[in-house]
């Protein structure tokens, strides 16, 4: 089965945790993943600028090892992503904005990536508060 | 045929952007064609009250992009009753022409699409 998977929260929300062990347990079971979509706070899930505390889970650097291990589809809302300060090298420039968090492998799209999404996938599964 | 959508917006217009990003969503698929529904529920039923003054918190008026929704194609709107009456608002004096369901008739609404996207 193909599944479209949307991410609404931030790395430090279960839900975020939640939506990757998901994603994992798609693969695992033999799907696919159409697309992954991280739109609101799920734009920051994919900030490569999070420190996590040593003896905790970083979720955000899982998600990036996952996208790349993968070589998945994983776009950010563009919109989304300025007005909360998530950033790739394009936009930092374009915006004089002193840092980029959004290197590779993750691409900034608009929100026709996600009604794409849940046009070719069987399931659009969304993740989304605590 | 294009998988339906419903969009279930929850909050309400000046509890930061998740009101206008849901809206976004909307039109953001309208624009492309697609069987959309969108339903205003819990607080996000404060998006249709009318008369709101949004400047004087400095914020934006949601209610002009609102009013296109018709016009990006997305024209079945839906409002859940109960949360209207809960919060005082007038059926009958809201800002957009929704069809307000009871809670039988919001359970076959989410049955009958396709896909489900809340914010």
């Amino acid at each position: 089965m193909k599944f479209a998977i949307a991410v609404f929260s931030p790395a430090h929300a279960p839900s975020s945790r939640r939506a990757l062990r998901f994603a994992e347990a798609v693969l695992a079971g033999g799907h696919e993943i159409a697309r992954l979509f991280f739109y609101q706070d799920g734009v920051h899930s994919a900030s490569a600028n999070i420190v996590a505390p040593q003896d905790e889970l970083d979720v955000a650097a899982q998600w990036r090892a996952f996208v790349s291990d993968h070589r998945l589809d994983a776009v950010v809302c563009i919109a989304a992503a300025l007005r909360r300060g998530v950033l790739d090298d394009t936009e930092a420039n374009r915006y004089q904005r002193p840092a980029v968090n959004l290197p590779m492998p993750w691409e900034l799209s608009g929100l026709g990536q996600l009604h794409e999404a849940a046009q070719l996938a069987d399931r659009l599964v969304c993740f989304g508060g605590d | 045929m294009a998988k339906s959508l419903l969009i279930i917006s929850r909050q309400a217009p000046w509890s930061g952007p998740s009101a206008r990003e849901a809206l976004d969503i909307a039109l953001a698929g309208g624009a492309f064609d697609l069987p959309l529904g969108m339903l205003f529920l819990d607080d996000g039923v404060f998006q249709l009250a009318a008369a709101q003054q949004p400047d004087a918190v400095q914020q934006k008026n949601l209610a002009a992009n609102l009013q296109a929704l018709p016009m990006f194609g997305v024209e079945e709107l839906f409002a859940c009753g109960h949360s209207l009456a809960r919060r005082g608002l007038d059926n009958d004096a809201l800002s957009l022409p929704v069809e307000v369901l009871d809670n039988a008739a919001l359970t076959a609404l989410i049955a009958r699409f396709d896909q489900v996207v809340t914010l």
